[in-house]
């Protein structure tokens, strides 16, 4: 009998997501797709405000990434207001910037991996729910458990140090900051009590990352197969080519490392990217244009900058991502599984940059902002955790936004997650007539290797976080489970 | 001389998603109120969601009232008492309950706080800042019985009963 099984995670009002599998009369996978149903509302919401309100407002579209929103929007802003983007501020300006979105890639990859991550590594993706979780690594590896509660709260420390405050931070603004640090700030990032400061934030990465390599020197096929899959990356690199999330231009690589897309300003970057939409899902479908909507796709977030990038300008990351590109012998890399190698690397390169920046004078100067000749459009692109994020957005005469176009890192994936939900599928369910939960689990593993953010919205209690389904040929219910 | 509960009120929630922002408006109030009052024993913290780093942070308090913003069918609000309960790994959750946070403070702590969780009823959830009337009213009820509660070192756990039992109530007239 022909089967459709639903897994819906119903967390938020919305932004919630689904996974179906579609299988046949001989439980083989003919299908699977996930349905993501994302508020597109925003773009319309913020038409009518004034320009300068963006990089505060946008912060309403997620309370999980909220950093990331608005330092996107403040670079679209700086070229509004005629600061250019990345390089056009003042030094104290740029580098406050910096350590802000430094300080955001280092918490929420610390919170991905030790959270989300480590409790699949530690314990087996089709371990018992009920101890496979951070709870389970607090009673077994406590230190473990320790350092992630540690590295997440450092990262906060910083971006509410650069932000001004927790929620809906006010630092970034249209050319440049509002504050900068002051030395006392300055002095508890690099000299504060152990173990909250820099060199002990060096430490622990390094440890993970060798936690990380130890696993896999233990479970090479699981890791290296698992959701392996040949395709494009798309990424911000330096204009030299060195990894930087901050700004750069846009580069995108194919399967065996060929530039398909050359290193081009990203205030193009409707030039070069198109967005298609499916009738099943309520999230786009972005492709490169020049290979059109069927071969364009491309994946994005840390195991795409890794491919991406040419170096990393910081030592201890750059040694690392020399190990990294060996594994593959220089080529792109395609294993899923191997996204959290890369957010690893990412995490220890974050915590190199904001020793550098802290230790930089300018970092407590009080040349803060800059202003030019005003444009009435502007791009702001950044490398958030999970991807490239494009801002954009067109002013009218009285200072209005007329026009915004979000394109958010998890949109960007879209492909990559649909394909890998369908690699893990067909290797996990084929051929059983019953799905277990270690199976449903392999499905969550692949997407959640992605770390998708799909809570940009209203939370609320009470609600359960999945919902498995199993429908019969009609469409009847024949099965469910709750987590 | 009896030393005084260290309590932490933690609101949390998005305030650009209209009541969502129950949660923080509350705290942001109660720290206007105590901060009035000259209650040092009281502090007050906000975030758009709990995460894991909060276990730390309660781990240096007697008394946490976490305040978040609810869909439930309440009538105006409801306090809850919060055991330590373990949840399974979500497939992208980047926020966790405040039981997990508890239950989490207790394992790399040996912590466990006095934990209460305020339940605000909301009603609109659309991008604008500022309560709805309803959700304006559910919160100034919940405001007055906290202060109350606070000011004269009450056991928030008699509160806690008494908004049990109206909803017992509730559900029997239902």
């Amino acid at each position: 009998m022909p089967k459709k099984i639903t897994i819906e995670p119903v967390t938020r009002v919305e932004g919630h997501g689904k996974v179906t599998i579609h299988m046949d009369e001989n439980n083989k996978v003919v299908q699977s797709r996930l349905h993501i149903v994302e508020f597109r509302g925003f773009e319309r919401f913020i038409q009518g405000r004034p320009y300068w309100e963006a990089p505060v407002l946008v912060q309403r579209l997620c309370g999980i990434c909220p950093v990331s929103h608005h330092l996107a929007a403040a670079k679209a802003m700086d070229e509004i207001v005629g600061a250019g983007t990345g390089d056009g501020l003042t030094p104290t300006g740029e580098k406050m910037r910096r350590l802000m979105h430094y300080g955001q890639i280092f918490q929420s990859h610390a919170l991905h991996f030790f959270h989300l991550a480590s409790p699949d590594m530690l314990f087996g993706i089709e371990a018992d729910p009920n101890i496979r979780n951070i709870i389970g690594v607090a009673l077994e590896h406590k230190d473990l458990a320790v350092q992630g509660v540690m590295m997440r709260k450092f990262g906060q420390e910083v971006i509410q140090a650069t932000a001004g405050k927790k929620i809906h931070g006010t630092g970034a603004i249209p050319g440049g900051m509002n504050k900068s640090l002051t030395p006392e700030e300055r002095d508890s990032f690099l000299l504060g009590d152990d173990p909250l400061n820099v060199d002990k934030m060096i430490e622990w990465s390094i440890g993970a990352l060798d936690f990380f390599k130890s696993y896999h020197s233990t479970n090479r096929e699981l890791v290296d197969n698992f959701a392996n899959f040949p395709s494009s990356h798309l990424s911000l690199v330096r204009k030299d080519g060195a990894m930087d999330l901050y700004h750069g231009v846009l580069r995108a690589v194919d399967s065996e490392g060929s530039k398909i897309l050359h290193d081009v300003d990203c205030q193009d970057y409707y030039k070069y990217i198109g967005e298609e939409v499916r009738s099943w899902t309520y999230m786009k479908f972005p492709f490169l244009k020049e290979y059109g909507k069927k071969d364009g796709w491309y994946r994005v977030g840390p195991l795409a900058r890794m491919n991406t990038v040419d170096y990393i300008p910081t030592p201890l990351a750059q040694k690392e991502h020399e190990i990294f590109k060996a594994y593959t012998n220089g080529k792109p890399n395609g294993m899923s599984m191997h996204m959290h190698w890369a957010r690893l690397i990412e995490i220890l390169h974050s915590a190199e940059m904001m020793k550098k920046l802290l230790q930089d004078s300018d970092i407590t100067g009080d040349k803060l902002v800059v202003k030019g000749t005003k444009q009435n459009e502007g791009v702001g692109v950044i490398e958030a955790p999970r991807g490239t994020l494009f801002h954009h957005y067109r002013i009218n005469e009285n200072d209005q936004i007329d026009m915004c176009n979000l394109i958010v890192s998890t949109t960007n994936n879209n492909t990559p997650m649909n394909l890998a939900v369908e690699s893990v599928a067909k290797s996990y369910m084929d051929g059983h007539a019953v799905i277990s939960e270690g199976m449903m689990n392999a499905v969550e593993v692949a997407i959640r290797a992605y770390d998708p953010c799909l809570s940009c919205a209203t939370h609320a209690l009470g609600k359960m976080p999945l919902e498995i389904k199993l429908f019969d040929k009609t469409g009847n219910l024949v099965d469910e489970r709750k987590s | 001389m009896k030393r005084q509960k260290k309590i932490l009120i933690y609101g949390y929630g998005n305030p650009g998603r209209q009541d969502d922002g129950l949660g923080i408006v509350f705290s942001e109030a109660m720290e206007k109120w105590a901060g009035k009052n000259k209650f040092g024993h009281v502090s007050c913290d906000t975030n758009y969601q709990l995460n894991i780093e909060d276990a730390e942070l309660i781990s240096n308090f007697d008394l946490v009232l976490f305040a978040d913003a609810s869909q439930e069918d309440l009538e105006d609000y409801s306090i809850t008492s919060v055991e330590c309960s373990s949840s399974r790994i979500e497939f992208s959750m980047h926020a966790v309950s405040p039981a997990f946070v508890l239950d989490l403070c207790n394992k790399i702590y040996n912590k466990s706080p006095e934990t209460y969780l305020l339940h605000l009823k909301g009603y609109e959830w659309d991008f604008i800042e500022g309560l709805s009337p309803k959700a304006q009213n559910n919160f100034n009820k919940a405001f007055l019985e906290i202060k109350k509660a606070v000011k004269q070192e009450s056991d928030l756990k008699t509160i806690v009963q008494s908004k049990l039992d109206d909803r017992k109530l509730n559900l029997i007239n239902e």
